[in-house]
């Protein structure tokens, strides 16, 4: 139903190649306003390559893909430019800007939407600090921040222009136990806060069963299972047990 | 097979000459479309003007004075050393002022400008502005085009400027050159059609340079290995474009900037 005001995201029939390796077969997927989506797949299985897709970074070889009843397949640079800012997206290692404190990276967003006093800047700043509990970190350069602060870091400037939807592409990668319990709250956090959709690409189940409304998963470039948690937890098919309890068929 | 598949080289050439012309295309719509971010324009010449100085004004010191001294050697033992200034001069504005200072510029800030950016695409910076609503053109390569136009005809000019002045130096000091003799000479024949043509091709070389290190930085591809393969690639691609242009775009002023007598 295309142009639903109820999904804010219409996926249909997305098709991707990278070289001569078909990653996306056919992705079909809906997401409702305000729900938080955890999209869950193999490593290279192309989770992330689908999540590029919604914020235009990549183009679909074919099928269409409507952010809030437009259709974004096949918009240039220029007309993506309103879509991505209804958008906020957090990347697998922060892409935060070396050059910039982490005061100007968080800034970044809102000076070139035009914002030019510098005192809302400030303020604004100061409660996205708050809201990823990053306070009085606004000096240093990304360089001396560590993984879990750059993408608290991050985050906070995906937040900043009060986005409707966030991406989060690998939040809780390569980041502790504490830390990744604390970038999950923050999502939870965020969600409660702000009510923005999010849809949170990631193969850890503890992220997972934290913070997901709905769970759905990709593997061999479809959508193999889309449910509720407990509907993925009770589930009998085999591939999703395997993904759930972490269950590796190859022989030792 | 058919042609161009068939000679991968041929493709691949055609290939970024295609993507240099989109981005030069896309480049100047957005210079023209006003959409110059004048804080970062300033930051980059003072990056790319002030912090090449330097390197410009070594490399037109010595150039200006071994020039003078090689052709004081030939042109003594025609009697002719007189003739030193205006053949210095005419040869640093029409060519070498330009050309060398392209080509040090080239080896600066084509590496730098190639480095910076390629980090920023193999870190998803590049994509991290796309997803904020950014146009890296607009962001990236225009400001550093509209610093390297304004900076490189007088990073040429001051090339030119210190080149000759140790010319007169060599010449007069070391080589007994008549001081007068020389600088009247070197403004008889040395015409402000030679000044305007090495500005030109300054303008000229400082969008090659821009051109080459933005397009290769945005096409980096494979990490810190792609990476360094960019910047070296953005220094030989751009250094060779500068002297191949730089042959055809002397044809071409010359027949509106004609050499010789004539002219102002």
């Amino acid at each position: 139903m295309p142009g639903s005001t109820h999904n804010l995201i219409e996926v249909r029939d997305l098709r991707q190649k990278i070289g001569t390796q078909e990653i996306l077969k056919g992705v079909t997927l809906d997401i409702p306003r305000g729900e938080t989506l955890v999209l869950l797949g193999q490593s290279g299985g192309g989770k992330s390559v689908f999540l590029r897709h919604l914020i235009g970074l990549m183009r679909p070889l074919s099928g269409s893909i409507r952010i809030d009843g437009e259709e974004i397949a096949h918009l240039d640079e220029r007309e993506l430019e309103p879509v991505r800012r209804k958008i906020g997206m957090l990347f697998q290692d922060g892409a935060l800007f070396d050059s910039m404190t982490v005061y100007d990276n968080i800034a970044f967003p809102l000076r070139e939407r035009g914002e030019r006093n510098e005192k809302v800047i400030r303020e604004k700043v100061a409660h996205a600090l708050e809201l990823v509990c990053l306070q009085g970190q606004e000096g240093k350069m990304p360089v001396n921040l560590s993984g879990g602060m750059r993408k608290r870091a991050s985050l906070a400037r995906a937040i900043i222009s009060e986005p409707s939807c966030i991406l989060y592409d690998e939040p809780t990668a390569g980041l502790d136990p504490i830390v990744s319990d604390t970038i999950n709250r923050l999502i939870r956090r965020l969600q409660s806060q702000l009510h923005v959709t999010s849809i949170v690409v990631t193969h850890d189940m503890v992220s997972t069963n934290h913070i997901a409304d709905r769970v759905a998963l990709l593997r061999e470039g479809k959508i193999h299972f889309s449910g509720s948690l407990a509907e993925l937890h009770g589930t009998a098919d085999p591939v999703i047990r395997d993904f759930v309890e972490g269950r590796s068929r190859e022989i030792d | 097979m058919k042609f161009p598949y068939s000679f991968p080289l041929a493709r691949a050439f055609c290939l970024y000459l295609g993507q240099a012309a989109f981005l030069a295309w896309e480049m100047f719509c957005s210079i023209f479309a006003g959409r110059i971010r004048w804080g970062i324009v300033l930051h980059q010449i003072v990056e790319i003007g002030f912090g090449s100085q330097a390197v410009v004004i070594i490399t037109g010191i010595f150039t200006g004075a071994v020039f003078t001294a090689q052709i004081f050697f030939q042109f003594n033992a025609l009697n002719m050393s007189t003739a030193v200034g205006p053949v210095v001069s005419i040869a640093l504005c029409r060519e070498l002022g330009p050309v060398l200072t392209g080509l040090m510029v080239a080896g600066r800030v084509g590496a730098a400008m190639s480095a910076e950016i390629g980090t920023m695409k193999v870190t998803e910076q590049i994509d991290a502005l796309r997803a904020l609503a950014v146009n890296p053109i607009d962001y990236l390569v225009v400001p550093r085009a509209v610093a390297m136009m304004i900076s490189m005809p007088l990073l040429v000019g001051e090339c030119i400027f210190f080149a000759l002045t140790a010319s007169y130096i060599v010449a007069t000091s070391m080589l007994n050159v008549n001081s007068v003799f020389f600088l009247h000479h070197m403004w008889r024949y040395t015409h402000g059609k030679d000044m305007v043509m090495a500005l030109t091709k300054g303008f000229v070389f400082a969008i090659i340079v821009v051109i080459v290190g933005c397009q290769q930085g945005l096409g980096t591809k494979n990490g810190a290995v792609g990476v360094g393969r960019s910047t070296t690639d953005a220094v030989v691609i751009s250094s060779l474009s500068i002297l191949m242009i730089n042959f055809f775009l002397t044809m071409a002023l010359n027949m509106v900037f004609p050499a010789g007598g004539g002219g102002y």
